[in-house]
């Protein structure tokens, strides 16, 4: 199957998350059939398999999401979305912040910079459920955390602070930074998810 | 997760957290007020300082780190990051600024230096560092030292972009000029420019600074914004351009969706149209040596 990435390109770690995703399709051996493209506009994400929701400003993502008529193309993405830091903010259904549009495809309640200011931004080693190799060397920069997740969602990893790592369906929201790593599990368990 | 295992303030969280600001604009703002439109309009951080550039030029005197009241009502004000400044080498204000919970500090020559002979030590703070540079030899001198994002200088506070243009120029033409260049030649140019050769190195290999590198320093209208994304700049600090132009809030917003879609110019015409006037504008030459805030810090 040719595979094909998109990453929402407006605004935050974008060129992180293009590399990552090409590193995890080599991994896999899908480095010949496969592309990664940036999605700036409704029609990139034509013949997408996935597309990534990147770390960044989510009051500035979701208003520049908004602008590039993007929200219903994103809501009624028939592949896989796999959503980091603010991605996570944006995908769920409750966000502690009105000004968010969420996407509503996550059932989950999301409380933004959760475990405070980038001072209080952390790495550490975290189990998560169902996943070989070991604890995963996360990277949590002004991280959101989930607070509830619904009957229907998979959570993977929680702290004190709430849940972490979650997965619905196609989709995967994590509220720390996989591509600032070089660790490629979660991207390879969520290209398996969607069938690559 | 016990809190010994947790790792605080380490450079990946620094670089990471400087690269969530990719492809944004960060804007001055002097009070919450300020803040709350520059949110609104769609910065991804706000820089909060005593006075826009602009007016630090017209006032004289030593201009220094806000007023901690200030930067709290800030902070308080809204939700996306805040940065403040500090005057080079002021290690204290800078000590200040991470006890307030400020998100990242900005070691500033529009500021007047505290010490013209050291910079900051910032690799012995958790909070980040961005600071300015005129070429990359200094951007990498500030680099060794720890900074996590560097600026380009440009003039601040005069709304004319030309110094911000040659700055982003001159470093980006001399990490194209490294990659004809084999080790011995980079070892060479790192001696000349004063850079330690590892970080040359580095750069050639990647084809760009190993941290972010946003343009500063008379950004007035979205055109100007755009042309800088479009020299290679990761995003763009406003200062003065927002809050001295006729209608802060419409330029905030258009400033941002030019970045946003810097190589699109029927986006940037669209969104220039009746904007009311920039800020106003001074030609370089017309400053004294000692009103130039460039050369500030090397």
């Amino acid at each position: 199957m040719d595979v094909k990435v998109g990453v929402l390109a407006l605004q935050g770690n974008v060129s992180e998350h293009i590399d990552a995703f090409v590193l995890a399709l080599d991994r896999i051996g899908c480095g010949h059939s496969s592309s990664v493209v940036t999605v700036r506009h409704p029609a990139d994400l034509e013949g997408c398999h996935a597309l990534a929701l990147p770390g960044g400003e989510s009051t500035t993502i979701s208003r520049l999401i908004d602008k590039n008529h993007l929200y219903e193309p994103i809501r009624n993405f028939s592949g896989g979305i796999f959503a980091t830091c603010a991605g996570m903010v944006l995908i769920a259904t409750h966000v502690d912040d009105a000004r968010i549009n969420t996407l509503n495809l996550i059932d989950m309640t999301v409380d933004r910079n959760a475990f405070g200011r980038q001072r209080e931004s952390f790495e550490a080693d975290i189990s998560l459920s169902d996943i070989d190799g070991g604890p995963f060397h996360a990277i949590f920069i002004r991280a959101p955390v989930a607070t509830h997740a619904g009957a229907g969602v998979t959570v993977l990893s929680r702290l004190d602070q709430g849940i972490v790592a979650v997965e619905q369906g196609k989709h995967m929201a994590l509220s720390f930074h996989p591509e600032l790593g070089g660790d490629t599990r979660l991207h390879e368990r969520f290209l398996k998810i969607i069938g690559v | 997760m016990k809190l010994e295992e947790l790792r605080f303030g380490t450079e990946l969280l620094k670089r990471g957290f400087a690269s969530m600001q990719k492809g944004g604009v960060i804007m001055d703002v002097v009070n919450a007020e300020q803040a709350k439109i520059a949110e609104e309009a769609g910065a991804v951080a706000v820089m909060s300082l005593e006075r826009v550039p602009s007016d630090i030029r017209k006032m004289g005197g030593v201009a220094r780190m806000a007023d901690p009241q200030k930067v709290i009502e800030i902070i308080d004000a809204v939700s996306i990051p805040v940065m403040g400044k500090v005057r080079i080498g002021h290690f204290v204000e800078a000590q200040v600024l991470e006890t307030l919970g400020v998100d990242m500090i900005d070691e500033s020559e529009v500021l007047t230096p505290a010490d013209e002979q050291y910079h900051i030590d910032k690799k012995l703070f958790k909070v980040p560092f961005v600071c300015g540079a005129r070429d990359l030899g200094e951007a990498l001198r500030r680099i060794n030292e720890g900074a996590a994002m560097i600026r380009t200088k440009g003039e601040a506070g005069t709304g004319n972009v030309v110094e911000a243009v040659r700055h982003m120029r001159n470093i980006m033409g001399e990490i194209r000029m490294l990659k004809g260049m084999d080790k011995q030649e980079m070892t060479d140019y790192a001696r000349d420019i004063e850079a330690p050769a590892e970080l040359v190195i580095e750069c050639a290999e990647r084809g760009r600074l190993p941290v972010v590198n946003f343009s500063a320093g008379g950004i007035a209208t979205p055109s100007d914004a755009a042309m800088m994304m479009q020299l290679g700049a990761d995003g763009v600090f406003v200062g003065s351009g927002i809050f001295k132009s006729t209608n802060p809030e419409l330029m905030a917003k258009a400033i941002v969706e030019a970045v946003n879609h810097f190589n699109e110019p029927e986006v940037i015409a669209r969104v220039s149209r009746g904007l009311g006037d920039a800020m106003p504008g001074l030609d370089i030459h017309t400053l004294r040596d000692d009103e130039v805030l460039q050369t500030r810090g090397r």
